[in-house]
């Protein structure tokens, strides 16, 4: 009989290979659902595998989808670490690109002659204002009110699906556009400006890196990075040593607040142009996966967006190579956490082949 | 006054699913475990549930289904969670995200096909009463089943043994675990029954509530749910009360839109959803009372001897 044993101290080697593993199992588990559709496994997991690396163009766009979930999984990581469930990434994103949207359309009305380069630190701005607002409401209710922050987040989710369906179908829909729940085109100006010419790949993806390291250092060098990983880690230890549960709380919520607006900001104002209805591709709820992909670390997160963007294309190819719906990659996304957690395990526990065990202990 | 009636009976109708799931997930969280799965479990059981209601025409076989194959998610999770001790949160949200998905790409060929015209549920000679029988008598089975099923739970949870137990293992696992009870097999009982139930919401919702299957059409009612077990302040009788609550919330936005109120529609769309957040403040203002009702040990693993 198997039966799982604490490890004395944490394994390192299956905090590193657990991702791995568990990718591995994602892997195999796809190759069966393929079989089972009666698609050749080989040719459909090269959509998904090998595909999205294969020429400039398509690692370009792997750094495009990448780049919204590298800036929202790195405030995300920072949450989780301070204990404080944010999982409404996904309204503060969406809330970010509706003023971003919004400073890009005001800017586009009134032929505002601004270059690429002086309108991308304005769209960040923007954005970050946006989707720290909307953490905020988090913060201030979970800190004056004690509600749970998870049921919040959520239901603000919803509510600025709402709000940006009201503002594409309402007050700032083209009236020229055929009646389709879009804004106007933002003008050249006010668009962030692209890496490579013909490609969709714009500097918001630098600065996602950036912030990647940026989090990195204040998690490993910054004192309030410290204060709230102990906080997360041991609530009481940080109480006993005068640690701020308040604070912490806000830096997280307003921190991943602000870098999900920015994510939404530089979609609105990157690739689309425009706001519609459909600026978010779930990248809020995706990158909830890759945080924990990327072990929680914000060099690991950027690995986890690579890969989750993986998904995310190989999901639109096997649609148009293959013919399967695209919605599989959400199937494999959630076949790739739970196996990750399933995994995870592995790193405080160790499992151990017990011979009959003695009765009294009970096998409960 | 005919309106009145008609409003009251959409309520109950609209209240219904968010009262089966908030009932799965009182009996979850009961024995300590916080399932941020019930989106995800709503979904499996609406897809499953409209797909069976759709090849054999019976929304009995659907209903059923739907409770299965939420429970079979379930089960993983009540594995993971209760086994193999992963963070029950972060589990939690891997059943959501994988319902979202698996319903998505299981539900394609359904999406725009119709179910067979639903047949009357007026009660004999109770349907017939003016005013009060189409407000109350005109409801599908399903609806008086649930108010069963309150009933049933109070009387399991506060007059039974079981209950006792069950609440016993809620609130000190340690205690439940050293009188000999086996723990782990308790809890994964009631994450079972709260996954088929949680299933049995999402079939409902497509096969009779709705009837249609929409991807992501529980729209956040797993996530109402899971905040009504806190309104209830983990009360059987206060999740119907409170689900009705809200399916009249729901319903009060679909009556203005028809009456042709000046507001947009998105904004009385968010009306469930704002009420949810100003319910949660309310009842959570005073964090002693909240602390004081809570299962003390929700979302925490149990490891015997260890």
């Amino acid at each position: 009989m198997l039966r799982l044993e604490p490890r004395p101290a944490p394994s390192r080697f299956f905090a590193w290979a657990s991702p791995f593993i568990s990718l591995a199992i994602t892997i195999a588990v796809a190759s069966v659902l393929f079989m089972s559709l009666g698609k050749d496994p080989v040719r459909s997991l090269s959509v998904f595998l090998f595909e999205p690396f294969n020429g400039l163009r398509s690692l370009t766009e792997l750094g495009l989808k990448a780049t919204p979930l590298i800036l929202c999984s790195l405030g995300l990581a920072l949450c989780f670490r301070a204990n404080v469930w944010n999982i409404g990434a996904e309204g503060q994103y969406l809330v970010g690109a509706m003023v971003a949207g919004g400073l890009a359309l005001w800017l586009t009305e009134h032929q505002v002659a601004m270059g690429r380069w002086a309108f991308l630190p304005l769209a960040i701005v923007a954005g970050a204002l946006g989707g720290a607002a909307w953490a905020a409401i988090v913060a201030l209710l979970r800190d004056r009110f004690n509600a749970n922050e998870i049921l919040v987040s959520l239901m603000l989710v919803y509510i600025a699906n709402l709000l940006l369906s009201w503002l594409v179908f309402g007050p700032w829909k083209d009236p020229r556009g055929f009646n389709f729940p879009q804004s106007v085109s933002f003008m050249d100006g006010a668009a962030i400006p692209r890496m490579i010419t013909g490609m969709r790949l714009h500097w918001g993806f630098v600065v996602a890196l950036l912030a990647a390291v940026g989090m990195w250092l204040f998690m490993s060098r910054h004192y309030m990075g410290y204060q709230m990983q102990v906080g997360g880690l041991a609530p009481a230890a940080a109480r006993y040593a005068g640690f701020s549960t308040r604070s912490a709380l806000w830096t997280a919520l307003l921190t991943s607040g602000g870098l999900a607006g920015v994510a939404g900001a530089f979609e609105v104002t990157g690739p689309m142009g425009q706001l519609t209805p459909y600026v978010s591709n779930n990248y809020g709820f995706t990158a909830i996966i890759v945080a924990f992909v990327g072990r929680l670390h914000p060099l690991g997160c950027v690995f986890g967006s690579v890969l989750l963007s993986m998904f995310l294309i190989g999901g639109e190819l096997a649609q148009s190579r293959v013919g399967l719906p695209s919605a599989l990659s959400g199937v494999f996304q959630g076949v790739l956490l739970f196996s990750l957690l399933a995994c995870d395990t592995l790193i405080t526990y160790r499992i151990r082949r017990v011979r009959a065990a003695p009765k009294a202990v009970g096998a409960a | 006054m005919n309106e009145t009636a008609l409003l009251i009976a959409a309520m109950l109708a609209s209240g219904t699913p968010l009262a089966i799931a908030g009932l799965g997930l009182l009996i979850n969280e009961k024995v300590g475990v916080l399932n941020l799965g019930a989106e995800g479990m709503l979904l499996v059981g609406a897809v499953t549930g409209f797909a069976v209601s759709f090849h054999t025409g019976s929304t009995v076989l659907a209903l059923l289904a739907g409770a299965g194959a939420a429970a079979v998610v379930a089960a993983v999770f009540g594995w993971l969670v209760i086994w193999i001790n992963a963070n029950q949160y972060a589990t939690g949200l891997a059943v959501s995200l994988f319902g979202g998905g698996f319903s998505a790409f299981v539900g394609v060929p359904y999406v725009g096909q119709k179910l067979a015209p639903p047949v009357s549920d007026a009660l004999p000679v109770l349907g017939d009463i003016p005013f009060i029988g189409p407000a109350l008598f005109r409801q599908h089975p399903m609806v008086y089943l649930t108010m069963l099923a309150v009933l049933v739970l109070g009387w399991l949870f506060y007059r039974t043994r079981v209950g006792l137990v069950l609440r016993a293992v809620g609130e000190s696992p340690e205690s439940a675990h050293a009188l000999g009870y086996r723990v782990r097999l308790l809890r994964l009982a009631a994450v079972l029954a709260g996954g088929a139930l949680c299933g049995v919401a999402g079939a409902y919702l497509s096969c009779v509530y709705t009837p249609l299957w929409v991807e992501g059409m529980v729209a956040g009612r797993g996530w109402i749910a899971l905040a009504l077990t806190v309104f209830a302040t983990w009360r059987p009788a206060r999740i119907l009360l409170g689900a009705y609550l809200f399916g009249g919330v729901t319903m009060l936005q679909l009556h203005l839109q028809g009456l042709g109120v000046e507001v947009p529609s998105q904004f009385l769309s968010m009306l469930p959803y704002a009420a949810t957040v100003v319910v949660l403040v309310l009842i959570s203002r005073n964090p002693m009372w909240l602390r004081a009702n809570m299962p003390a040990s929700l979302g925490k693993p149990f490891f015997p001897g260890g």
